[in-house]
């Protein structure tokens, strides 16, 4: 079950390169393990909420446990994960000053994302959390590119100041989350059986989790760390940050403050829907008018994941599937956009697609890559991306008011403005004509950039040929939330 | 008079045998032997912290109840001892130095003193010696700041500490007058516990409460109290600066929670709760904001010290769970603090440089300076999984844990201030790790001592935050001595 710890342990090694590809093989292979073995228990019968549950004493005067324990979602959170490190391992081959650092920082950033999925005490997902915040700093501050200082500040202090308030509502929620005489937890199952947190307390705590874990969703208006983070940080720093960290964002809302505020989750959702609804069109309109690539991808990042907020707000089984169904898949999409400009960048040197034009031409197994993750990207059929935002759609209408049918067309309309801005890049990076002859010299990928790319692909196109196993999976995980949500009327 | 009762004060004669022995062997040594004095005095206390961290406490009130030694005492007398032999280990260099040589016994001797004026401080259950006890920590202190003879500033920064501490003592003693009036002429503990429970209050309580938060807030440096910490700071001896900082902070922090909590509990909720919450707010805030301009390295750890003793007293809005976080927070603060301190005193050694420029690119030419560098800071900063975080979240916890809607405010306010915080303490990062250009301090292999010392202090940083073995000392010291309420 200590994945995380799986991948921390190798990284002080002399041929750094090696042991990280040893590790995060060995970390993909027990990923995919734990979810075989997973659905196996499952189809033998186990119902119980979480499985592999394991439970130590840390602090025992606070009664804080290493609680972990997993359900299906956090299974495939797992896998996703270990699917990016995977790839963002063979993204960053050529990493350059003090690769080992580097690396070191990245392991701890990935434990710090494995630690929080597995994670069912509060405390030490909290821990996590934070554990996966910090490498940032120092990532995109030495490896990044152009104005990378201010950006680096600048994400970490906006997702340290989200998880200011994320902690003060964790802290509520302990000291509220247990009947009168009993004994104080931090568990979130616990918690959530005693369902004792008093109404109007509820309603104060809701705010603040879901605005600590929105900031990490970059949700309007918090998202600003957001493009400037991913377009400064180096390749396999953006695709583990869009990619998985801000699926964290996510996984917390509903984890946290939907599964154990249900009160208040009923009555507040409205608010960030029209915030989580604003990020979907906002973030589709400003990635039309950028011009640099990693920009480009940035909002449309926001986008995405507003979209995955919007879903989780419908409280419905069906778009909160969609929900998750859409970080699987915009955390490969992503991963391969970043990892697919990262290696543009690498040979060009420029991520302004004005300069740009004609990669098919010069380099044709990126641009297909490309065209694919933008297909994807768009919701074309066949591909993870239509899946997921059907799901989302069909759950939102689900809801006949008049509110949540203007946002569910606002947020419809939004995958137009995809559209236009995939093609957009499409139609005058990849097929456009060479703009700058010197680019007529450069390489198409090589092997590592290869696997690279062609395991997330295939994920993508697994998600969007076979859903079914994926929903089955999701839908059962979300029963006790469901329960939660339906036990308050 | 019953001799055997002192007996009792079995941490008090050590550090006072400890301290005649130093004095004779420095008195009476000849030229050559002097060179043994600081690893004999080092190793000695070594051996001191570890015989007071062993010893049972005898838990006996004795003098009358002037004095007790009981399991929480005697829990923060081993704290504050780690953080002492930190500072001899991280100063055994400097008290080399040709300036310094000729006086060292001198140095070893005054912190000795002062260390046992803070136990008196801590096992004070009468006023009278809690006086003589706050007097003998500040006074030599004054000497300390001002050991190096021959630089100005140090002499102004000694002139300013003894000046502000004079005053505050004053005030601390107009303050205890009236309340020595109140509670019907006695000044144990007990005594005035009792009076004020059973409803003498006045004007002049609240006159005296105020008074005494002044005057012991000027030993922690708390806003509005901290105008002598930067420039003292600043111009005292690394060494002394970074004792100052944890060591004396330590003990009159749990002094303060002592008095406040266990006298003044029955005004808690009238009094003295809107006062404690203006000030920690004031101390947190103004700390954070100052420190974010600062370039000289102790003038910014001045201001960060000032920062941290404000998250120190949030223990006293909890009480005697917040006792107990309190003190877990005071030994991460120590090791923390210590870390950085032993980096920049390793650096002003070797190099006199003391401006934040001087770290940019560090890393190139000392990776271990700047690694335990790094992992200091984010401990101060509260990042996990370092000590510094735990500590953080214990306090917050112990403080919202009475469910008051204000308290939950003013977490919030210190959650928010912590992000100011990382601001800057992400600035001494970035110096040394991203801003570009050749390193301006050469590679240089720092001493024994200073090599240990930061060697335990990350020890300690990474250590025990991921295992709670201090925090539960401090928990079941407390709840055996003075029983817990959640």
């Amino acid at each position: 079950m200590m994945i995380g710890l799986a991948c921390c342990s190798n990284s002080n090694m002399k041929s750094i390169r090696g042991v990280m590809v040893a590790g995060s093989t060995v970390l993909l292979a027990m990923s995919i393990w734990l979810v075989v073995d997973f659905l196996g228990l499952r189809a033998a019968g186990d119902a119980s909420e979480m499985l592999y549950t394991g439970s130590w004493m840390w602090y025992a005067p606070l009664n804080i446990h290493l609680a972990v324990g997993v359900d299906g979602i956090s299974v495939l959170m797992l896998l996703l994960s270990s699917i990016i490190v995977f790839a963002g391992t063979f993204a960053s081959w050529k990493i350059d000053p003090l690769p080992k650092n580097f690396f070191l920082w990245f392991c701890l950033l990935s434990t710090g994302v494995f630690g929080f999925f597995i994670s069912i005490d509060m405390f030490t997902m909290f821990m996590f959390y934070e554990v996966a915040l910090i490498p940032m700093y120092l990532l995109i501050g030495v490896w990044g590119t152009g104005r990378k200082e201010y950006s680096a500040m600048k994400l970490t202090l906006m997702l340290m100041g989200g998880s200011a308030f994320l902690m003060l509502g964790l802290l509520g929620i302990y000291w509220h989350g247990t009947p009168e005489g009993g004994v104080h937890t931090w568990n979130i199952l616990e918690i959530s059986h005693n369902a004792s947190i008093d109404p109007s307390w509820q309603y104060l705590l809701f705010c603040f989790t879901f605005v600590g874990f929105g900031v990490l969703g970059a949700m309007f208006p918090f998202h600003t760390w957001s493009p400037d983070g991913h377009a400064c940080a180096p390749t396999a720093v953006s695709m583990l940050h869009a990619g998985v960290l801000m699926k964290l964002g996510g996984y917390g809302c509903f984890r946290i403050a939907i599964f154990l505020l249900p009160a208040a989750a009923q009555e507040l959702a409205w608010i960030f829907i029209i915030l989580t609804g604003i990020s979907v069109v906002y973030g589709a309109f400003s990635a039309c008018v950028q011009t640099d690539l990693k920009y480009i991808n940035a909002y449309s990042s926001v986008s995405h994941c507003g979209m995955v907020l919007f879903a989780i707000l419908m409280l419905n089984e069906t778009a909160m599937t969609g929900g998750i169904l859409q970080m699987l898949s915009h955390g490969l999409m992503t991963a391969l956009f970043f990892a697919l400009i990262g290696m543009i960048y690498g040979r060009t040197h420029t991520r302004d697609i004005r300069e740009m034009g004609g990669m098919m031409q010069i380099m044709p197994y990126l641009g297909v890559c490309y065209m694919i993750a933008g297909f994807a990207s768009l919701g074309l059929p066949g591909l993870s991306g239509f899946v997921a935002e059907m799901t989302i759609f069909f759950g939102a209408f689900e809801h006949s008011e008049l509110f949540y049918r203007i946002f569910v067309i606002a947020g419809t309309s939004s995958i137009v403005i995809t559209a236009v801005y995939i093609l957009r890049v499409v139609g005058k990076v990849i097929l456009g004509p060479v703009q700058n002859d010197h680019h007529r010299e450069l390489t198409d990928a090589s092997w590592w950039e290869r696997l690279a790319t062609v395991s997330l692909i295939v994920c993508l196109a697994g998600i969007g040929f076979f859903p079914n196993w994926l929903n089955e999976t999701i839908r059962t995980s979300f029963m006790p939330i469901i329960d939660a949500l339906n036990s308050v009327f | 008079m019953d001799y055997s009762q002192f007996g009792a004060m079995l941490p008090e004669l050590i550090i006072l045998g400890l301290f005649l022995i130093v004095f004779l062997f420095d008195t009476f040594c000849g030229e050559g032997q002097k060179k043994m004095l600081t690893p004999f005095t080092t190793i000695l206390f070594g051996l001191a912290t570890v015989a007071i961290w062993l010893i049972p406490s005898s838990g006996e009130a004795i003098f009358g109840g002037m004095y007790v030694d009981d399991t929480a005492c005697k829990a923060m007398k081993a704290i504050l001892n780690i953080g002492v032999f930190i500072v001899f280990l991280q100063s055994a260099k400097w008290t080399e130095s040709d300036e310094v040589a000729i006086r060292k016994g001198e140095f070893y001797e005054l912190i000795l003193v002062t260390l046992f004026g803070m136990y008196l401080m801590i096992s004070a259950r009468h006023f009278l010696l809690f006086i003589i006890g706050l007097e003998s920590a500040s006074l030599p202190l004054a000497a300390l700041v001002a050991f190096n003879k021959k630089h100005y500033e140090s002499h102004e920064a000694a002139v300013k500490y003894i000046l502000t501490a004079v005053f505050s003592s004053a005030i601390l003693m107009a303050g205890l007058s009236y309340i020595y009036a109140l509670s019907g002429g006695s000044l144990y503990f007990g005594d005035i516990a009792e009076a004020i429970a059973s409803g003498s209050r006045s004007g002049l309580l609240i006159v005296g409460l105020a008074f005494l938060i002044a005057g012991i807030g000027f030993k922690l440096s708390l806003v509005p109290f901290h105008l002598w910490t930067a420039d003292v700071y600043q111009g005292a001896p690394t060494a002394i600066t970074s004792y100052l900082s944890v060591v004396s902070k330590g003990a009159a922090a749990y002094a303060f929670f002592i008095i406040f909590v266990q006298v003044f509990g029955a005004v808690y909720s009238d009094l003295w709760e809107w006062m404690m919450y203006a000030v920690i707010i004031l101390t947190i805030t103004v700390g954070n904001l100052f420190a974010m301009r600062q370039k000289n390295m102790k003038r910014f750890m001045a201001f960060s010290s000032i920062s941290q003793a404000g998250y120190i007293m949030l223990g006293v809005m909890a009480g005697n769970f917040g006792l107990a976080s309190m003190m877990f927070y005071i030994f991460v603060y120590i090791v923390s603090n210590l870390g950085a301190f032993a980096v920049i005193s390793a650096i002003e050694n070797k190099t006199g440089k003391l401006s934040m420029d001087d770290y940019d690119g560090l890393h190139k030419t000392n990776p271990w300076l700047s690694f335990a560098m790094t992992l200091a800071m984010f401990s101060l900063a509260g990042i996990p999984p370092f000590a510094g975080f735990f500590s953080k979240i214990l306090i917050f916890t112990s403080v919202t844990s009475t469910g008051s809607m204000a308290l939950y405010m003013l977490v919030l306010i210190a959650l928010i201030n912590t992000i100011i915080s990382l601001y800057y303490y992400l600035l001494v990062v970035k110096a040394i790790w991203i801003k570009p250009g050749d390193a301006k301090v050469e590679a240089f292999r720092s001493s024994t001592g200073e090599r240990i010392a930061i060697w335990l202090c990350v020890a300690g940083i990474v250590f025990f935050g991921l295992v709670p073995y201090i925090y539960d000392y401090c928990y079941d010291a407390v709840k055996t001595a003075y029983g817990l309420l959640i």
